[in-house]
């Protein structure tokens, strides 16, 4: 029997605050007329902003909570306080775009916030049935709103897709888990990890562990989208809403790769070789599929998915690198991956225009003439993106091969650089045709609402100042990555 | 202090931002306010600077501020940090006051150009990065400073872009500074590689503590790779062909930038190094011999230009070579005299020259002008000063700093009679040269083409009064170091002696005695003098007594002549070496073999049909179908697993 303590509730400050907003909004929904539910939106940003205060006195009071399923460590906080910014930002995007859409709904905030909750837990518990709750939850929210468009069957089909393919792919986790308790009648990560200490690697007989963790590993790249289990991702990110196509291509991920890093870095961190090469092999599969597609898309919202996926890759280059090397790496990327493709999915679903009619790339042409600010913004994410110095995506990316490298995985590297130099192409091909194409934008349309400014300038920002001045950062992800277990 | 440092940085940085972002809307008022207001504000925090840091109890030791962590990886580290000592203090004051000056100016000189609020923003980013690059605490800030430096250069010099001449001037300055850039990163990495480190205080401080004759093979080869870097950004022999160039752009930059302060970077540069060229006799000797030869080469050329600005420019190149030659023979402060004396004449000659070109409607041609002194007094007033004072007349600031250079070439640690000897023909040829302009511009009758000889003018105030404030300094700069020989307590040259001591009693201590013995003080100045005066006096008979005697004269050395007035051919070699192989070789090898058979043909169209048909894959894996997305998914878990179970 777990009894509850103080410290307990306070560990899960954050997702509870959370959580009380999401289930608030619910309740006021009803009560607000149709033309004031962005009130709901400023609320949820409210609670969000709340719970990252939380994450203040959370971080006061570490430790391990309600019988060591939650952990409150530097490790979880680092992921809690990256998901709140995903989750602040989009919603600062969101609101004009969903009042275009004419989908301003209260439950879209609710989602929102829920689906937080569930990668918060993700990334906070040790505990593997836990792990899978929060996966559920904000799976759950997710998927509703990538079919949050419901008179739009592009939308609708995306969900659906996105729905039954993740069912399919957590039906694996839920299996690996099964397995891992049948081998050694525990799911928590700290009783696994203590075993594994002692017994060193897997007994050579023991190839239900490595299925084990391979299903595990399954369920965990689908949300990821490494290829082949990426399939999904381009016509998910497509169909749904923007708004949520930038949340999902971030949070969701980052929480996932949060379970990847604690499953395998952490607390399997000894198992070794066998899963080694199936990150090696994923990344460069990754890399070089999501560099290769995007290449052929004349669709910014396809593009984006694709580019979205290769990212993925890089990521797992630094997982591949190994416990020691690659996790602050990992940590630093996921933060300037979340800053750079939200702000660039946010600029694209405005820059759309109702139904997001101006997606394709020739409709961005001689945006830079017309909306010279706009045109910078955008440029300067795909700079970050294709990994340009000066802007943050070139340290992330850096820090990754740096420690790649460290850990003697040279051909890797070789494969990552050689793939980001493709990757140059497809963003540099929005570059030109904003601004080395006479033409006038389709794209051009609107002015900026503020919100959206907000949020774009806090992106902008903060790419060039992790690109200018990466250092205290790169010590703060150092300092988040001790705690692995 | 670390404020008041950051604080001289700050205003021309935030002149450029105001007047580059919101310069196209204000009028015409606001922006020379903005621009002429930051470096008033900087040199006021210099003085107030220089004020504060001589009354720290540690003065003259330098003081550094690191102000944050710039660069960190791995064991490179460089931070954003500033390096105050009596060097960096001269350097910031004269930099300021000369670009406050140029800037006051150009509210003139500019008025009736296009593009007002671009050209002061470049102005102050120019000035930023120059202050930048005197008060670096480390290399690749420096770098910094001496690219940004570069980079405004090349905007201002391409000021007229439309003009094809324009563009093309600001491209080869970029790309022939650029040559010399590499030489200076390489220096940069191989300090690096020797003393793990970049940090002039570190560097320093184990370069003093260093035994004499250690470490000789790197620091020799750090010395010649930086000055390298040097040669292309002061505009030495054989990089120096992008200077006269650089006179496409509008005047006041060419003062600014071509003759008072960038150029002067990499005499500043060798400066500061001090520490490191004095365990490198051999690089120091490059370094005079290098300066030495290319004063002498550009006087020559000089004597026949007959386009004022680019005399000027050769002019320019020559006193730079003697900035080096005092560097070179170990007297660092002399060449920082010069430096300092030749900021201030040179400045004034061309701003001078710049408002006969006012009057001129953009003439430059000495042949086309004669007698302006009647229609613009003060112009050839402040001209005159400035020619007295760049040719070495007793009693003006070039002669006391020119005498100190001569004195060193002979009594210096590394002194040479050969380098005593070149330097004083040289100074010959500048008072030639010099007086040459004057009497063809101002003096004799008038050339002028009719239709602009009613339009001939005295300029306006605003661009007078800095002329005068300058022919001031070009006067009394002199002072502050006056010679020993004629009672003066050479105030300048103790006043840097705490940052040169060590690296000169190094250098006295390791450098064989000169030859044969020295003349005195007073000797070196009347050769000096003598030779000055001869250029003088031949100027005078050749341009105002027998003007036909040139044309005579030209007429029996016609080979010479032309040689001259052709510059030596140095550009039609380059041309016909360097530009025209790499352009041949470009369309042959590069443009036909590589870029149109390997690039496009292999990469670009193989690539293209590769990702063709890898997209065909694509296309099929991504059907939209459900069941096959699923069955991709299965396939890759059975895939893995598969690997995993079978390994």
């Amino acid at each position: 029997m777990i009894t509850v303590q103080a410290d307990d509730l306070v560990r899960i400050l954050p997702q509870a605050i959370l959580a009380g907003f999401a289930i608030l909004v619910m309740v006021f929904e009803p009560f607000l007329p149709a033309a004031r539910k962005t009130l709901l939106g400023w609320f949820s940003l409210f609670g969000v902003v709340a719970a990252g205060a939380a994450t203040i006195r959370t971080s006061f009071s570490p430790g391990l909570a309600f019988g060591n399923s939650i952990s409150a460590d530097r490790f979880s906080l680092f992921f809690i306080c990256l998901f709140l910014l995903v989750a602040a930002l989009t919603l600062l995007g969101s609101f004009h775009s969903l009042e275009r859409e004419n989908i301003n709904h209260g439950e879209f905030y609710a989602l929102l916030l829920m689906a937080t909750v569930g990668m918060c837990f993700m990334a906070a518990s040790t505990e593997l049935i836990m792990i899978f709750l929060g996966l559920e939850i904000s799976s759950l929210a997710t998927y509703v709103l990538a079919g949050f468009k419901r008179q739009d069957a592009l939308s609708n089909e995306a969900s659906l897709k996105y729905f039954l393919l993740g069912s399919f792919a957590t039906a694996f986790f839920l299996y690996g888990i099964a397995v891992v308790y049948g081998l050694t009648g525990t799911t928590n990560l700290l009783v696994l990890s203590a075993q594994l200490g002692r017994s060193g690697e897997f007994r050579p007989g023991a190839v239900f562990a490595w299925v084990a963790l391979l299903l595990m590993f399954v369920g965990l790249a689908f949300k990821v989208s490494t290829v082949p289990f990426h399939v999904w991702t381009p016509d998910v990110y497509q169909g749904a809403p923007a708004p949520v196509t930038a949340f999902l291509s971030v949070g969701p991920k980052a929480a996932a790769f949060a379970v990847l890093l604690r499953i395998f870095l952490g607390a399997f961190a000894s198992a070794g070789s066998g899963v080694f090469w199936v990150f090696w092999a994923s990344a460069i599969l990754t890399m070089c599929l999501g560099n290769l597609a995007a290449l052929l898309q004349s669709n910014v919202k396809r593009l984006l998915a694709y580019s979205a996926i290769a990212h993925a890759g890089y990521v797992l280059v630094g997982i591949a690198a190994g416990r020691g090397e690659g996790t602050a790496p990992v940590l630093f990327y996921l933060t300037v991956y979340a800053l750079m493709n939200v702000g660039a999915f946010l600029l694209v679903a405005h820059l759309a225009g109702t139904g997001e009619r101006w997606t394709r790339i020739e409709d961005f042409t001689g945006l830079g003439y017309q909306r010279p600010a706009v045109a910078a913004c955008l440029a300067a994410f795909m700079l970050s993106l294709a990994g340009f110095p000066t802007t943050a995506g070139f340290f992330a990316k850096f820090y990754i091969f740096r420690a790649a490298v460290h850990s003697g995985l040279i051909g890797l590297t070789i494969v990552a650089v050689l793939t980001s130099v493709v990757s140059v192409y497809y963003y540099f091909r929005l570059i030109v045709v904003m601004y080395m194409r006479e033409g006038k934008a389709e794209a051009a349309s609107a002015s900026l609402p503020w919100a959206l400014r907000v949020a774009l300038a806090i992106s902008v920002v903060g790419i060039f100042y992790l690109g200018l001045y990466p250092t205290d950062f790169l010590l703060l992800t150092n300092l988040a990555a001790v705690p692995l277990p | 202090m670390e404020v008041l440092l950051l604080l001289i940085l700050l205003p021309p940085l935030a002149g450029a931002v105001l007047n580059g972002i919101f310069g196209r809307r204000f009028p015409q008022a606001v922006v020379s306010a903005v621009a002429c207001t930051a470096p008033g504000l900087s040199l006021f925090f210099a003085l107030l600077t220089a004020w504060t840091f001589a009354h720290l109890p540690t003065e003259p030791a330098p003081y550094v501020h690191s102000y944050f962590t710039w660069i960190e990886a791995g064991a490179f580290r460089a931070d954003f940090a500033l390096y105050y000592d009596r060097l960096t203090l001269v350097m910031t004051v004269a930099v300021t006051l000369v670009s406050f000056l140029i800037h006051l100016y150009s509210r003139g000189y500019m008025e009736q150009e296009g593009g007002y609020y671009r050209f002061f923003a470049y102005l102050n980013l120019f000035l930023f990065m120059m202050l930048t690059l005197v008060t670096a605490a480390n290399y690749p800030l420096m770098f910094v400073g001496w690219e940004g430096v570069g980079l405004c250069s090349y905007l201002l010099i391409g000021f007229y872009f439309p003009r094809k001449s324009a563009s093309d001037a600001g491209k080869k300055a970029f790309i022939v500074t650029r040559i010399g850039d590499v030489g200076f990163t390489l220096g940069v990495v191989l300090l690096f590689w020797t003393f793990g480190s970049v940090d002039f205080q570190y560097v320093f401080t184990r370069l003093e503590a260093l035994p004499p004759g250690d470490l000789q093979g790197s620091l020799t080869a750090v010395g010649i790779l930086l000055f390298l870097g040097a040669v292309g950004k002061s505009a030495q022999l054989p990089l120096y062909v992008w200077l006269p160039d650089a006179m496409e752009g509008p005047t006041p930059v060419s003062a600014l930038i071509h003759a008072a302060t960038m150029v002067t970077a990499g005499v500043y540069m060798v400066a500061r190094s001090h520490a490191l060229y004095a365990h490198a006799p051999l690089a120091l000797e490059i370094v005079a011999v290098t300066g030495c030869v290319t004063a002498f080469f550009a006087a020559t050329i000089a004597l026949a230009q007959n386009d004022l600005k680019r005399l000027l420019a050769y002019s320019t190149i020559s006193q730079l070579g003697y900035m080096f030659v005092g560097c070179g023979v170990g007297l660092f402060s002399a060449g920082n005299f010069h430096l300092m004396t030749h900021a201030f004449f040179k400045s004034l000659l061309f701003l001078a020259a710049g408002s006969v070109m006012h009057a001129l409607s953009g003439e430059l041609d000495l042949r086309k002008m004669g007698g302006l002194r009647h229609q613009m007094r003060t112009t050839w007033l402040t001209f005159l000063v400035a020619t007295l004072a760049i040719s070495g007349v007793p009693g003006l600031s070039g002669f006391f700093s020119k005498d100190a250079i001569l004195a060193g070439a002979r009594e210096g640690p590394l002194g040479d009679p050969r380098l005593y000897w070149l330097a004083t023909v040289t100074a010959g040829l500048t008072a030639f040269y010099m007086f040459r302009a004057l009497f063809m511009a101002f003096h004799g009758a008038s050339r002028v083409q009719p239709a602009l000889e009613p339009h001939v003018h005295e300029s306006g105030g605003k661009m007078t009064r800095p002329l005068l404030v300058l022919a001031f300094f070009s006067v009394v700069a002199g002072y502050v170091s006056l010679p020993k020989a004629l009672g003066g307590g050479e105030w300048f040259h103790h006043y840097l002696q705490p940052v040169f001591a060590s690296s000169q009693a190094l250098l006295s201590s390791t450098a064989a005695p000169a030859a044969g013995h020295a003349p005195s003080r007073l000797a070196v100045m009347g050769t000096s003098v003598l030779f000055a005066g001869a250029g003088f006096l031949l100027a005078y008979l050749g341009y105002v007594k027998f003007t036909g005697l040139p044309s005579r004269l030209t007429e029996c050395f016609r080979g010479t002549y032309q040689l001259l007035v052709n510059k030596y051919y140095v550009d039609e070699v380059y041309d016909w070496l360097i530009v025209r192989p790499l352009r041949r070789g470009s369309e042959i090898f590069l443009w036909r073999i590589v870029d149109a058979g390997a690039i496009d043909g292999l990469l670009v169209n193989g690539s293209a049909q590769a990702t063709a048909s890898a997209g065909n894959l694509l296309r099929r894996m991504q059907s939209g179908n459900l069941r096959s997305y699923a069955t991709w998914v299965l396939l890759g878990a059975v895939l893995w697993l598969g690997y995993i179970l079978l390994r």
